[in-house]
């Protein structure tokens, strides 16, 4: 029991960091103490969030890739912004608030519709093809934006956005994250979580055992989809034009990098990195000028094939267990919510017990005399 | 007559297509991943043209021969260092690293070449009239070419030794190890021609337009890896009948001014009711897990 | 007579060209141990995937408790009261071994819990949690695996895996329970420890058991009748000593 409490202290310590940190720089942004720089890295950092966390919902637990995830922030980006043009031009100033509110949902709710629809193939298809299909989807969403006619949505020049006053937005970019946090956090802990688990281990076992595949997998990519558009929304209005071209395929791999970083079925960990990688690519946008920035694309890549090898390659099993249980660190990534506590020490010796046990029986099935199997696989 | 110059147009693209297709479907029948740094081998490819025959002053099929050579190396190289090791591990990680291996060639070649376009012009090539039709000699040289590779891949694979235990090892690696089959060999080879392939279609892309960037390979790559899944993965037919189709569906619809915008959306979109209606594509064999 | 829990009719498929099971007819009743043996590739396993809703039967029919479920999909099936394990043990293997269950009871009506209940973790949240846990020890307890209820599904040795994939279908509160092979590859100790695990479950929650399995000192021991079949057909039916001796049987099995 005393086991069992602390981890629910684990799960809700992220809460308490979350709120310090909203608590401790909303106080200084809304006095306007706060540089432009800090204020822009913080909305920065609470969209990685907000998709990082979104998008390890997908990956880590439903166990599916998804590399289409900026395509759901680009539909909630730009139906956010025009949503936030008509709302200002016909409720006029004063009302940022509400605007704001009214936009997260609109987008919020748009991205959550392409979500469902990336969720139809995703009931038929599974691994590399279901990634390929999120992979044109992204890419055809991108496309329509860029080519359907201006007057809609600005076209390749970009749709003009309401840029906010920069002092409180990131107070409710971090709201949006403890939001997105909680929902998939609480989602993943209810049984609903563990039918979503239990479908990524097994699909066949899953519905054999009556789980609802298709009304779950829907759920996820729906669910995801949602915070994401919240997360395009919020980019919307941190800029004042919204341009197709960023919502490419580099992003949604960047967002992929701060999944894999923070550990696939880790959402602290997705926080952590995508906090890290943000801030890493401000610094290193000043640091490395010029030819030099692709210096971080190559760091990114490096870390996502080693962490990928490192915490995935058969044969380096034994190294990392030995590692797991040193390393508080390594635990805290490869936590996985399906994994209370495990005994290890209990379990030191089970291989060798499987071997014993299996030459027994077969050693006695072939010496049995009334084993007519044994006599059929001999004559074939 | 302009249809016909279309279609002509859409057949030399869509070998080119194909034959990055042959690529990415040999490779899902064999080591059973996609392999997604197999459109920066092309990329490779082109600067590995860009240095041998621009920078050098080598004959260009010298320098197409050092192109198949590199890009052969390379993939074999990509193949022990991240992908071996995952062999038997989630099919979400190796394709994680597989990506991840794209993204590092292509900042690589950014961080050796720059970022902006070196030009590769090998030769000038010519129109062909007969009579009063006049087609670019480019396409010919394309058709032609892939036609003889093509037809030189599926003889290798049906009748030698390494293309019959490329199909056994594709049909269950596990058996065909039992079978005395050297898998990681037929892996590796597989790798090696795929990548040679590669280099080939590098070659292709770069005779028709020179400029080389660190992107080069990327859109192709997904377009051809498209074409694999529409023709059916794993099958060689179905690869070049998809990249042919996906060559024709380009340039036809790159004609109309009001629908050329959205070609990415169709060709995508294609894929997608493709895979929804018929997951197999359309020479590909239906695969069932066993229950 | 009372109805039988799944009376299957005339039930037959064929892939391609290949008939791998024609003409099962069977009738199983209430709390009957049912046996299903045959040499390999006979077609017991794809009787079980038509039954439980993998494949789709070409002909035929099957009814639970005289209700028609032919063509239904696996979920329904499962709803309906037909629970089953595999012969390739598919556990979820990166879930402890009392999660495993735990999915098991996901869709007993007793541990409704929607999702905005989860999202917003009512006290009907707790509750539900808190009964299933206890739910799952029970039925945890029966096979045995209690004390291993906290270890990843993937660390277990096999026969415990078994037991485990029995348990979970047993979580799914079934009629009709199937187990395919459920003694492959245990000691004989084991072996004798998963008949009175089987004998118990029947006891205890009142199912039905239909088995299939190569051992037969298991089968013998443990069914009242069974089926064999061959090449997708039946050989003999009936009581199991009886069955068992029909020469059709032995010159199948033993060839000649």
């Amino acid at each position: 029991m005393s086991k069992l409490k602390n981890i629910k202290w684990k799960h809700y310590l992220i809460y308490v960091v979350l709120i310090a940190v909203t608590c401790y720089f909303g106080f200084f942004g809304l006095q306007k103490n706060l540089n432009r720089i800090t204020t822009i890295l913080l909305e920065k950092a609470a969209i990685a969030m907000i998709l990082a966390v979104s998008l390890n919902l997908v990956v880590g637990f439903l166990g599916e890739l998804s590399l289409g995830h900026a395509g759901f922030m680009c539909v909630g980006a730009f139906l956010g912004a025009k949503a936030a043009v008509a709302l200002t031009a016909s409720m006029g100033p004063g009302n940022e608030l509400l605007v704001l509110l009214i936009c997260l949902l609109v987008g919020g709710a748009a991205a959550a519709v392409c979500g469902v629809i990336i969720g139809l193939p995703a009931l038929r298809l599974r691994g590399d093809y279901l990634a390929i299909v999120t992979l044109a989807f992204g890419e055809i969403v991108r496309s329509l934006f860029e080519n359907l006619p201006d007057e809609m949505f600005g076209g390749s020049l970009g749709l003009t956005a309401i840029r906010f006053e920069r002092h409180y937005l990131f107070i409710v970019g971090f709201v949006l994250v403890i939001i997105t946090l909680a929902v998939i956090q609480n989602l993943i802990r209810s049984k609903h979580g563990r039918a979503v688990t239990a479908i990524r281990d097994s699909e066949i076992a899953s519905r054999a055992t009556g789980i609802n595949v298709t009304k779950y997998k829907l759920m996820v990519f729906t669910i995801s989809a949602f915070f994401a558009g919240i997360a395009g929304v919020l980019f919307a209005f941190t800029q004042s034009k919204v341009q197709p071209t960023t919502f490419d395929y580099n992003y949604s791999i960047e967002i992929l990098v701060m999944v894999v970083l923070g550990g696939m079925g880790s959402l602290p960990g997705s926080l952590i990195s995508a906090v890290l990688i943000t801030y890493l690519n401000e610094e290193l946008q000043i640091i490395l000028t010029g030819d030099l920035a692709v210096l971080r694309g190559l760091m990114y890549a490096l870390v996502m094939i080693l962490l990928v090898i490192y915490r995935n390659a058969p044969g380096l099993k034994a190294f990392r267990e030995k590692w797991s249980v040193k390393n508080l660190f390594a635990k805290l990534r490869r936590h996985d919510p399906a994994h209370i506590h495990d005994d290890e020490a209990k379990w030191d010796r089970v291989p060798t017990k499987i071997m014993v046990d299996e030459v027994l029986s077969v050693d006695v099935q072939t010496k049995s005399p009334y084993d007519p199997d044994s006599q059929w696989k001999e004559d074939t | 007559m302009n249809f016909l110059e279309t279609l002509l147009n859409g057949l030399s693209s869509g070998s080119t297509y194909a034959m990055i297709a042959l690529g990415y479907t040999m490779v899902y029948g064999i080591a059973k991943m996609l392999n997604f740094a197999h459109g920066d081998v092309i990329m490779v490819g082109g600067y590995t043209l860009y240095v041998t025959a621009v920078t050098m002053g080598w004959n260009p099929l010298l320098a197409l021969l050092m192109a198949i050579i590199c890009c052969a190396v390379l993939g074999v190289t990509i193949e022990k260092l991240a992908y071996k090791p995952l062999r038997g591990a989630s099919p979400l990680a190796v394709l994680i690293t597989a990506i991840g291996m794209s993204y590092l060639l292509q900042s690589v070649a950014q961080i050796i070449f720059g970022s902006a376009d070196r030009m590769v012009r090998l030769f000038e090539l010519g129109k062909i009239s007969i009579g009063s039709f006049q087609i670019s000699a480019y396409t010919v040289v394309t058709l032609v070419c892939s036609a003889v590779i093509m037809t030189a891949l599926t003889l290798f694979v049906k009748y030698t030794r390494i293309g019959r235990a490329m199909i056994a090892v594709s049909e269950d690696r596990d058996a065909a190890q039992l079978m005395g089959i050297n898998v990681n060999f037929i892996i590796t080879i597989t790798f090696a021609i795929g990548s040679a392939l590669a280099a080939f279609a590098g070659f292709f892309m770069v005779l028709k337009s020179p400029p080389v960037n660190s992107t080069l390979g990327a859109m192709p790559g997904i377009k051809a890896f498209t074409a694999a899944v529409i023709g059916g993965i794993g099958s060689i037919p179905g690869a070049m009948l998809g990249g042919i189709l996906m060559g024709i569906v380009e340039s036809v619809a790159q004609t109309n001014a009001v629908i050329a915008p959205f070609t990415v959306a169709i060709e995508f979109s294609i894929l997608i009711v493709i895979l929804l209606v018929r997951p197999s594509g359309i020479l590909g064999k239906k695969r069932r897990e066993k229950v | 007579m009372a109805e039988p829990v799944l009376k299957i009719e005339n039930l037959g498929i064929s892939f391609g060209g290949l008939k791998a099971v024609q003409n099962l007819n069977l009738e199983i009743h209430e709390k009957q141990l049912y046996g299903l043996v045959g040499p390999n590739g006979a077609g017991k396993t794809t009787v079980f995937n038509m039954i439980t809703g993998v494949y789709k039967p070409t002909t035929g029919s099957f009814y639970l408790c005289g209700e028609n479920l032919t063509g239904k999909s696996q979920e329904v099936i499962n709803h309906k009261g037909v629970a089953r394990t595999f012969q390739n043990i598919r556990l979820f293997n990166n879930m402890t071994v009392i999660r495993n269950v735990m999915v098991g009871l996901h869709n007993q009506p007793e541990y409704k819990c929607g999702l905005f209940t989860s999202l917003l973790r009512l006290p009907r949240h707790f509750k539900v949690e808190k009964a299933m846990r206890q739910r799952a020890k029970e039925i945890l307890d029966v096979v045995g695996l209690l004390e291993d209820r906290n270890n990843l599904a993937c660390n277990l040795p096999y026969g415990k895996q078994r037991k485990l994939e029995i348990a979970r279908a047993l979580a799914t509160n079934p009629k009709l329970l199937c187990l395919d092979e459920p003694a492959a590859g245990m000691n004989p100790q084991e072996t004798q420890e998963l008949m009175d695990i089987i004998r118990t479950i029947r006891e205890q929650y009142n199912v039905t058991i239909l088995l299939i399995e190569h051992d037969m000192k298991f089968v013998s021991g443990l069914c009242d009748e069974l089926t064999v079949l061959n090449f997708g057909t039946v050989l003999a039916q009936g009581e199991t000593k009886a069955a068992l001796q029909d020469p059709e049987v032995i010159r199948a099995y033993i060839g000649g």
